[in-house]
């Protein structure tokens, strides 16, 4: 990425994320019934700003969309358009497609088949014929242009011609008001051709008579060589209202006219160089002001006509950094954390006392390796609100599909998370809306049958809870039926029929793979995804989820997540003298087996009676291949772990050592994948421990607890 | 030469960028018309950019604003716009804007412009 045009391209997509953003922001306040003239400027400013960059990279079917839109928000902004509830729809949904024409100009893919269409919609909005010419026109007349002369080619012939050219030009005093200067529109004329420059100084009056702002000066000059008569307007374009201007070719004309012009003076002094011009508007000196307009400039230097109502939020300033970095200086403070750890072992070991100047300073600098690591966590943390945009999204096009009238509210929006665990949210969080809306909510008679609103509304929350982040899904819906989704379990033979199941129990039914309540499989759930694929995305951000519901009055899913992906909190065991890290959010409890808590199951293989249930053993260290089954497993330490299918199983290791947090370091770029480890992380002492994916373990497990019958070690 | 150009928009403030600083121009940005204005308290360009359409204070507002102050009532300024509309083009002029650049921006012509009004 060392063009720079590139860069600024990239740079480019992520301003539009932060446009598209605040655009679906003051749609929102629209929507919510604000109308003045900030918010609409707001939303106008947004596709404004998008059209203006992807015109700068050619970006022509994006500039397009983004015009159109554009054309009819300065309609509202105008007032000319009134922002019905109809318009209002139309205007989320051209959003959301300019989102997608972003993407796909981002992304080289072709534009979204449902542009026209939406835009043709949202322009009869306007009571523009659909398709008709005038956007087409407008669309043209954006079309970058360069200064306007440039296209504007009348003489071609004439101005080819090699003959000089003359060019009368008398500045109005506007011209110096405008801040321009005839100097340094003389010198662009001089690099043009040769140029033969008279002024006329006969309107200048003796000084005690002059007016220092009057505009006195009249030139005639006369360019030779071939010139292109459109060059000769380009540079007088900012002033060809401000001044008088004539040009001429007078070997091709008729022979100027002079009588218009006061007689033209040609001052030899003045001829060779243009002259700098007494330009009042300039003067060093202040010029002798009418009283009173200093104390006028002086209140008002940062008083400027501004729009009474200021943006609700004032940005925040921020450094745009590459992720490579932060990912570096994330690993760098692990290895810090860890190097503590291995310092303060070391000296605990030293055999110091503890109140003495080494172990308070040690103190201190724990802490501040936790500030610092705290810190460097929150810069990659971002705010949950893109995500949440785009929920809102799903929740428009879900609803609209099937005639249901949803609200989406939002809440703690500007709670921050980690940006990898944002990016893998955003597919669960999908489908746990859409079930919301599909599953959650009624249809809106029923609504009204049951005394509530015909709309009904979706929350999404997000807060930070006890060093997570918890992130709800709820809606004011039916609350789920239990009778029908324990009867669907049955007949799937999920669950035996004449098993009693507590409501949470078949609540959590939901999440078991194969489930849907859908009678009608819609065109939004249903598509093969269940929840059970939520809840193993979610797992493995190290999350849980859980459900809890109430007839008549709605489902909250809540998701809970740690806060970053960089650290994780591990519970340290061994077995046959190696050190493993098992992930704490897989571990549901843990215990002592007695010996009749252990039972044989099958010639190889133990289960434990756990309150009634049985659960598979399995001896970490033999799965492992640390060590063969041992010969009894009395008096061993299980760890109970839950699969997101609820399946559970014990794993026995020899001794817990502690719960810590520990950094989490990737083995994947050196090992590649191994079935049944995570990550590794360097502990206290410097020893390297495998942190173990309990449910991929699990997986291929050979579940032996028992010795070969036939000893292949002898 | 030194330049002080307005716009709300990042990705035109850095083409801006590299524009004027590749052309040998010293740049002072701002992002919207207030701000643009408190950047030119501490420096005296020899040229304006400024966009129309921004927050806080529109281009409009920011022009005539430094108009009003006696050492910028002849500073040549530049209105950068995604319009060629004649009335746009009329109202910057009225509000005292020197020349006008339509976006996107052509950059040799920026430059040209640039040294057109300010030399």
């Amino acid at each position: 990425m060392s063009d720079p045009m590139a860069e600024i391209k990239a740079s480019f997509f992520v301003e539009c994320e932060e446009l598209l953003e605040s655009l679906q922001d003051a749609l929102n306040l629209m929507d919510e019934g604000a109308h003045d003239d900030e918010t609409i400027n707001i939303v106008f400013r947004a596709v404004h700003s998008i059209k203006g960059g992807a015109g700068a990279f050619g970006l022509d079917a994006l500039v397009a969309f983004a015009h159109r839109f554009e054309t009819v928000m300065d309609e509202v902004r105008s007032g000319r358009l009134a922002v019905t509830p109809e318009a209002q729809r139309q205007f989320f949904h051209t959003a959301d497609l300019l989102a997608d024409e972003v993407h796909a100009a981002r992304d080289g893919l072709p534009e979204p088949e449902a542009a026209e269409e939406c835009l043709t919609e949202l322009e009869t909005l306007l009571g523009v014929p659909p398709g008709g010419g005038a956007e087409e026109e407008e669309v043209d007349d954006f079309v970058p242009m360069g200064l306007s002369f440039d296209l504007d080619l009348p003489d071609v012939d004439a101005a080819e011609t090699n003959g000089p050219i003359e060019i009368r030009f008398s500045p109005h005093a506007s011209l110096y008001a405008a801040g321009n200067d005839p100097y340094h529109l003389l010198g662009a004329l001089t690099e043009l051709g040769a140029l033969d420059v008279s002024v006329d100084l006969s309107a200048i009056p003796t000084l005690d008579a002059l007016d220092a702002e009057a505009a006195l000066l009249h030139w005639t000059l006369r360019l030779e060589g071939e010139t292109d008569e459109a060059e000769i307007r380009e540079i007088f374009e900012f002033v060809e209202d401000l001044c008088t201007l004539e040009i001429a070719h007078p070997d091709v004309m008729d022979p100027p006219d002079l009588g218009e012009l006061p007689a033209v003076e040609s001052d030899p002094l003045l001829a060779p160089t243009p002259p700098p011009p007494p330009e009042p508007a300039r003067t060093e000196a202040p010029p002798p002001e009418p009283a009173g307009s200093e104390t006028k400039e002086k209140s008002t230097p940062a008083a400027p006509a501004a729009p009474a109502a200021a943006p609700a939020a004032e940005p925040v300033a921020t450094v745009r950094v590459d992720l490579e970095r932060i990912d570096r200086l994330v690993n760098l403070v692990g290895e810090l954390v860890i190097n503590q750890a291995m310092l303060s072992q070391s000296v605990s070991e030293a055999g110091l006392p503890p109140n003495s100047p080494v172990m308070t300073g040690l103190e201190a600098f724990m802490m501040l390796t936790r500030d610092i690591q705290d810190s460097v966590m929150m810069i990659r943390a971002q705010p949950v609100k893109p995500l949440f945009q785009r929920m809102a999204r799903i929740v428009r096009e879900a609803s609209s599909a099937i005639g249901k009238d949803v609200k989406l509210r939002c809440e703690g929006e500007a709670t921050e998370v980690d940006k990898t665990v944002i990016e893998r949210l955003a597919d669960p969080l999908t489908h746990m809306i859409r079930n919301a809306v599909d599953h959650g909510l009624e249809m809106p008679d029923a609504r009204t049958a049951a005394g509530k609103p015909a709309a009904g509304v979706i929350t999404l929350s997000a807060q930070h809870r006890s060093g997570r982040v918890v992130i709800e899904v709820s809606d004011d819906g039916g609350g789920i039926n239990r009778e029908k989704v324990l009867a669907r379990a049955v007949e799937r033979g999920l669950v035996p029929a004449e098993a009693t199941l507590s409501d949470s129990e078949i609540d959590n039914l939901l999440f078991l793979p194969g489930f849907s309540t859908a009678d009608q499989v819609s065109a939004l759930s249903g598509r093969g995804v269940g929840m059970d694929v939520v809840r193993s995305a979610i797992q493995s951000l190290g999350g849980r989820i859980s459900i809890s519901s109430e007839i008549g009055v709605g489902t909250c899913f809540s998701v809970s997540l740690p806060l970053t992906l960089a650290v994780l909190d591990g519970m340290v065991v061994k077995v046959a003298d190696e050190t493993l890290v098992v992930p704490l959010s897989s571990i549901q409890e843990t215990a002592t087996l007695a010996a009749d808590d252990i039972r044989p199951l099958g010639p190889e293989t133990h289960v434990i009676q756990l309150r009634g249930a049985f659960v598979p053993l399995y001896d970490l260290g033999s799965e492992l291949g640390y060590r063969s089954p041992q010969p009894s497993y009395e008096g061993g330490i299980v760890l109970l772990t839950a699969q997101e299918t609820g399946e559970r199983s014990a794993l026995l290791v020899d001794s817990i050592i502690e719960q810590r947090q520990v950094v989490i370091k990737g083995l994947q770029r050196s090992y590649a994948q191994i079935p049944g480890v995570a990550a590794a992380t360097i502990l206290g002492d410097g020893q390297i421990a495998l942190i173990l994916d309990p449910a991929d373990l699990v997986q291929t497990a050979t579940g032996r607890t028992r010795p070969p019958q036939i000893s292949l070690a002898g | 030469m030194k330049v002080l150009a307005v716009d709300d928009s990042r990705t035109i403030r850095d083409m801006l960028r590299l524009t004027l600083s590749g052309a040998g121009i010293e740049i002072y940005l701002a992002e919207d018309g207030q701000h643009g204005l408190e950047v030119l308290e501490g420096i005296a360009p020899d040229a304006i950019i400024s966009d129309i359409n921004m927050p806080r204070l529109d281009g409009f507002g920011f022009i005539s604003a430094v108009r009003e102050q006696d050492r910028h009532r002849a500073t040549p300024i530049l209105v950068l716009t995604t319009e060629s509309a004649p009335e746009l083009k009329a109202r910057a002029r009225a509000a005292g804007a020197t020349g006008w650049i339509v976006k996107p921006f052509d950059p040799d012509k920026l430059v040209r412009a640039l040294n057109m009004v300010a030399g």
